[in-house]
């Protein structure tokens, strides 16, 4: 009994002992930001604030340019180019569209069919990597070459007819069409979508569809109302990191495509490396990054995943 | 064992199982095994960790294909129907209430995917019938580990499924709540009148509440009756051992005078009637005696004189005690039992029986129960194989 009365005072007086050192760590948590803040600062905000003022610029390369706060470059940027602007929009979101069909079976079946050779083939699709974009890039152009096997056997099974008289492809070619960029951005962009799918579907729990089913639901009806939703978070971030970065890609379009299938991204390239308009490439730059900010936005608040835990 | 026919004669919902076995590779989880659980009765399946008896519950779901024999709903063999063509609905370990959903919608999916349109009423009913008509619209993570498993129950509950599955349901739930949930769950259970098939490693959890519990070891029914009587006349030392404590005595057999049977233990004798004896018994054979800490009494030694007649008797001393509340429960070291375990209700206490004392211990005969000597006496008891696993976990 009486160690019980005697037991709490002794916890009273070291109590205030022990603050001190506890407020002192509180700042703990900023000074390991520093490094990164730093890093963002001078890597990302900079160079920002510098597009930025590019953007509103006028002059030539032999006099110099200037800030004039020249707002109408962002106009004339826009109306001359929208076409292109467009274009990057709808092959980006055909080949997002694209990955996530062809992904989302991939990551389904590395997540809770693949068992022992799960690892085997997570590697094979982050395989790619290893190579160059430039080199796989190229390698495409000659898997599609005019005449390859590829294309005898689209023209063979007359493919080539329908997706002609869709506009895809023209004739007998595939090389510079729109359907080769929208490939090749595809494949590139593939693992992007694969990775976030399967660590969605693989957090969720295997007795989730146990349950699903013991309550009348049909596989097909377990996969609609219960595994699709729960991999909604890994369908938003894949859609996103493959989007993003295909909308603004420039490399597919210009190995691939041809000057009918010019994105957004060449016009920016060719406006920064050889026409030297600095201005419009900086506005045109900013209009993309406005563009894709809207539409990320709008999409998810659509796809509602903020409520997904 | 007579108390399994005496439920509802309504033998249309009985679950019948009829050999089934599961084995997976040449690890056999559940051997062959007959088992028909009558319907509108409350059947717990008890046993440790590994024993099958989860592994027997998915198979009356169909979660999991037997290796060989047939599961019965009725006169319907669903044997090879996938689980969600089948009229029985689990209530799972870990509850596996879908995140995405609300509480509502958790408890209507079942109804919606039989293409029931107007949900309302029956959910609300049933949320109401486990006390969470408020909690309708909140998501499974916002609720506590009790409020969880209430919404299992009624997800489950509501199809008014012809057999219910409860696979551990309360193992994530502190002592108190769990206390709470059985007498809960034994109150639907009586409402709704559904044949509820609890599994459990729970000794107390299966006795509180079923009419039938099934000990289950090393994928075999080790013995099936009423809790009283599985309690009482325990057939093997696992389940004397699993459920409760035993003392056992290693004795012979000496004499039989009518329906008693005389053994010889440590000099002593003790008397068995032969009705309680699972074992066969042969002059000079070996039987194993069983009695529960409850049914002893204890009395110093000085005054031994005053035991009346024809009681079991056994001397000792006592190595330990330790005070509960309720009762004290000693440990005696005797000839015949190095740890004899006595509870002794705490109405009046005799300060001689202290750590040290001389004492004897006695019970009445009709209390004694006899094994078969052939088999383990520490089997079921905490340390033995799979009943470790259980206490680490």
């Amino acid at each position: 009994m009486s160690t019980l009365t005697e037991a709490p005072p002794p916890l009273s007086p070291t109590a205030p002992e022990k603050k001190p050192p506890r407020k002192r760590g509180r700042f703990v948590p900023y000074w390991l930001l520093l490094p990164g803040i730093l890093w963002l600062l001078v890597f990302f905000a900079l160079p920002m604030i510098y597009q930025a003022s590019t953007s509103v610029q006028t002059g030539s390369l032999e006099e110099g340019y200037k800030v004039t706060w020249h707002f109408a470059t962002y106009w004339d940027a826009l109306s001359e180019y929208w076409p292109q602007f467009l274009r990057s929009v709808a092959y980006a979101a055909s080949a997002t569209l694209l990955c996530l069909l062809l992904g989302y079976p991939l990551a389904y079946l590395i997540a809770f069919r693949a068992g022992r050779w799960r690892n085997l083939i997570m590697i094979l699709v982050i395989a790619p990597f290893f190579t160059s974009f430039l080199i796989r890039t190229l390698a495409w152009k000659t898997i599609l070459a005019d005449g390859g096997p590829v294309v005898g056997a689209l023209n063979t099974l007359h493919v080539l007819d329908v997706t002609s008289w869709l506009g895809w492809t023209s004739g007998d070619r595939v090389l510079a069409t729109p359907l080769a960029v929208v490939c090749g951005l595809t494949y590139n962009f593939l693992p992007f979508m694969v990775l976030p799918l399967y660590s969605s579907l693989e957090r969720i729990d295997g007795r989730l569809h146990e349950a699903a089913g013991d309550l009348y639901a049909k596989p097909s009806t377990v996969f609609r109302k219960v595994t699709f939703p729960l991999s909604m978070p890994g369908v938003v971030s894949g859609t996103l990191l493959t989007f993003i970065p295909a909308a603004g890609d420039y490399v597919n379009a210009d190995l691939l495509g041809s000057t009918d299938t010019r994105m957004v991204g060449n016009v920016i390239q060719s406006q920064f490396l050889r026409i030297l308009d600095y201005p419009t490439a900086a506005a045109l730059s900013f209009i993309l990054m406005a563009a894709i900010l809207v539409m990320v936005t709008v999409y998810i608040r659509k796809s509602g995943t903020e409520d997904l835990v | 064992m007579t108390t399994v026919t005496t439920n509802k004669t309504d033998h249309g919902g009985d679950v019948r199982l009829s050999g089934i076995s599961k084995t997976y590779g040449s690890f056999t989880a559940v051997h062959p095994l007959d088992l028909t659980v009558p319907h509108g009765s409350f059947f717990a399946l008890l046993g440790a960790s590994g024993c099958g008896k989860t592994t027997t519950l998915r198979m009356i779901a169909g979660l999991e294909e037997p290796s060989s024999g047939s599961v019965f709903l009725g006169d319907q063999e669903v044997t090879s129907l996938p689980p969600y063509k089948r009229p029985v609905n689990t209530v799972f370990q870990s509850y596996a209430l879908f995140p995405h959903l609300d509480i509502f919608e958790n408890v209507a999916f079942g109804l919606r995917r039989r293409g029931i349109k107007s949900v309302k009423k029956q959910v609300e009913e049933m949320l109401d019938l486990v006390q969470l008509g408020e909690q309708s619209r909140k998501k499974p993570h916002q609720l506590s580990g009790g409020q969880q498993q209430r919404v299992a129950v009624a997800r489950a509950l509501i199809n008014t499924p012809r057999v219910l599955l409860l696979d551990e349901p309360l193992g994530a739930l502190d002592l108190k709540l769990r206390r709470q949930m059985q007498l809960e769950l034994k109150r639907i259970q009586t409402e709704v009148g559904i044949t509820f098939i609890h599994v459990t490693h729970d000794q107390e959890e299966a006795m509180t509440m079923a009419d039938t519990v099934a000990v289950m070891n090393a994928g075999r029914v080790e013995q099936l009756g009423s809790p009283t009587d599985l309690y009482e006349n325990p057939h093997t030392t696992f389940v004397a051992n699993f459920l409760g404590t035993s003392n056992l005595i290693e004795a012979e057999v000496d004499t039989k005078t009518g329906d008693d049977i005389v053994l010889k233990a440590g000099g002593g004798k003790l008397v068995l009637p032969e009705a309680r004896c699972s074992a066969p018994t042969t002059t000079g054979g070996k039987v194993l005696v069983g009695v529960r800490p409850e049914k002893i009494s204890l009395t110093h030694a000085d005054d031994a004189g005053e035991i009346p007649e024809g009681r079991n008797r056994i001397t000792g001393k006592i190595a330990s005690g330790s005070f509960i509340g309720v009762s004290t429960q000693y440990v005696i070291d005797s000839a015949v039992c190095p740890e004899f375990e006595v509870y002794v209700q705490n109405v009046d206490r005799d300060t001689r029986l202290v750590p040290g004392a001389d004492v004897v211990l006695h019970w009445s005969p009709a209390h004694t129960f006899g094994l078969d000597a052939a088999q383990s006496l520490l089997a079921g008891t905490p340390g033995s194989a799979g009943i470790q696993e259980e206490a680490a976990a």
